[in-house]
């Protein structure tokens, strides 16, 4: 076990738990020995300078890891106290768990309504009532809805950049995931877009956990409640997102938000 | 733009000093005409509150808005900025606190003054006594705030104590003079509201080394402190 720190708050029942966990891209060390806790349905951003291991550790927790080669997992995450690295675990059932939005949204060359109803087809549902009732919800629920609902057999490749990447929350979310990671989703948007995002991600905290990666400091201290510092793979920080940027605990950290960095 | 602000914290720092060397001025000048009977002094403090101090605080702020809006600061950066922001204000504060006192000297140096140590009284000491504790108020606090020196805060949020002590005592001193001596009351009366004016002064210090102890702990200890 690491050795406690005030620094790294400790999460009552977390819904996500990393221990000990160390990750190797062949002899690189990426991730230093991570212990910490994220909430269930709160929003968690993890910060910190290119390089850091964001996104690396985001990707082990649906294990978009697996196909990097020469990589090693050291440590566990469990997921509602399930080993995720256990060999016996149906990763696209995992996945299906823990939906992922990237940077650069990808939908599919297919119309709006196929992108959203793709992974409910796949599940093997076929009933037209259902999909559609399907597509409908989760459009709204990604405040899409409005803008596409006489669209919805065009092309998604149609549709603006921030819708697109609605589009990809509103696919993710199609699935019932429980978990939903984002990779820096909006560094590629308008301050406008931006903000349609941020708003959505606000609601669908208290329903589904969010995990973001995120530059853009701001957008940390306004989307989540918690915030993890990270620095050349390591945890620096982590506590209640307005602790840390009013008062962070370490002075790297401090160094980090203030722009002192480097 | 993430790295100038440090700079830019620099010289608000700066503009806040020179705004509490100006006011500290004006507060030991509003005191120096109180007893040397100069009128054109205490005219002099009451225009530079107008010209120099009220102008120097609007300055401030708008540079800490400025920086709030252009750099968005977090942490120790915005602790400072939010707390520099209300530093403003008290002693902006302060400075008309100073100007009220002068006023005062104005309006006495129109009444017949009374000698007051022909009939043994000690009210000029008392006075003195007070503005001494309260000037060494002002001067610590804002030397706390330059050093971020919170021991040197809280020493000065107890003090505040021993002001509202003098204060008393002058009060009480006062009213019994007035027994003797209505005629005195007109006077005396003046006089109180100087009183009451280095009282507010010390208070304002306080205030501002409360914030001083939050913006380098990060706590907030405004109505807490152990008096």
């Amino acid at each position: 076990m690491s050795t406690p720190d005030t620094a790294i708050i400790r999460i009552e029942n977390p819904q996500v738990e990393v221990e000990n966990l160390n990750l190797y891209y062949g002899s690189s060390q990426a991730l230093k020995d991570l212990t910490f806790g994220i909430p269930g349905q709160q929003v968690t951003a993890l910060i910190g300078p290119s390089g850091c291991g964001k996104s690396t550790l985001i990707r082990c927790i649906n294990r978009m890891n697996d196909l990097v080669d020469g990589l090693r997992i050291e440590g566990a995450i469990t997921i509602n106290g399930e080993n995720i690295n256990d060999p016996g675990l149906d990763v696209i059932e995992l996945r299906r768990k823990v939906g992922m939005v990237f940077q650069k949204w990808n939908p599919f060359p297919k119309s709006i309504y196929e992108n959203i109803v793709y992974g409910l087809r796949i599940a093997g549902i076929q009933d037209k009532a259902v999909l559609d009732e399907a597509a409908e919800k989760c459009l709204k629920r990604a405040a899409l809805w409005d803008e596409v609902k006489d669209r919805l057999h065009q092309s998604a490749m149609g549709l603006s950049g921030g819708q697109m990447q609605r589009l990809c929350i509103a696919r993710a979310i199609a699935v019932s995931p429980e978990i939903i990671l984002m990779d820096e989703p909006c560094s590629a948007l308008d301050p406008r877009s931006t903000g349609r995002i941020e708003d959505l991600i606000r609601e669908l905290r208290g329903e589904y956990t969010i995990i973001i990666v995120t530059h853009n400091m701001q957008q940390a201290a306004r989307i989540s409640d918690y915030t993890a510092y990270m620095y050349l793979g390591e945890l620096i920080e982590y506590g209640p997102t307005q602790r840390l940027f009013t008062m962070p605990e370490k002075k790297e950290t401090e160094d980090y938000i203030t722009g002192r960095f480097g | 733009m993430a790295n100038n602000i440090q700079t830019e914290i620099e010289k608000l720092k700066k503009q806040i000093v020179y705004l509490g060397a100006a006011v500290q001025e004006n507060m030991q000048n509003s005191v120096k005409a109180l007893w040397g009977k100069n009128p054109d002094l205490a005219r002099k403090v009451i225009a530079t509150d107008k010209d120099e101090i009220d102008r120097m605080e609007i300055s401030v702020e708008e540079e800490c808005l400025r920086l709030l809006a252009l750099h968005q600061p977090v942490a120790g950066d915005l602790r400072f900025i939010v707390t520099v922001l209300k530093i403003d204000n008290d002693l902006e504060r302060i400075g008309d606190l100073a100007a009220k006192i002068a006023d005062k000297v104005i309006l006495l140096h129109d009444i017949d003054p009374v000698h007051f140590a022909a009939d043994g009284m000690q009210i000029p000491e008392m006075f003195n006594a007070m503005f001494a504790k309260t000037i060494w108020m002002f001067q610590n606090t804002m030397e706390a705030f330059v050093n971020e020196d919170t021991d040197l805060a809280y020493k000065v949020c107890l003090e505040d104590d021993e002001v509202d002590r003098a204060k008393g005592a002058i009060r009480t001193e006062m009213e019994e003079i007035i027994m003797r001596d209505p005629a005195q009351q007109v006077y005396l009366a003046k006089l109180i509201s100087v009183a009451r004016s280095m009282e507010r002064i010390a208070d304002h210090c306080t205030n501002i080394c409360e914030d001083i102890i939050y913006m380098a702990q990060g706590k907030i200890v405004r109505h807490h402190i152990m008096r």
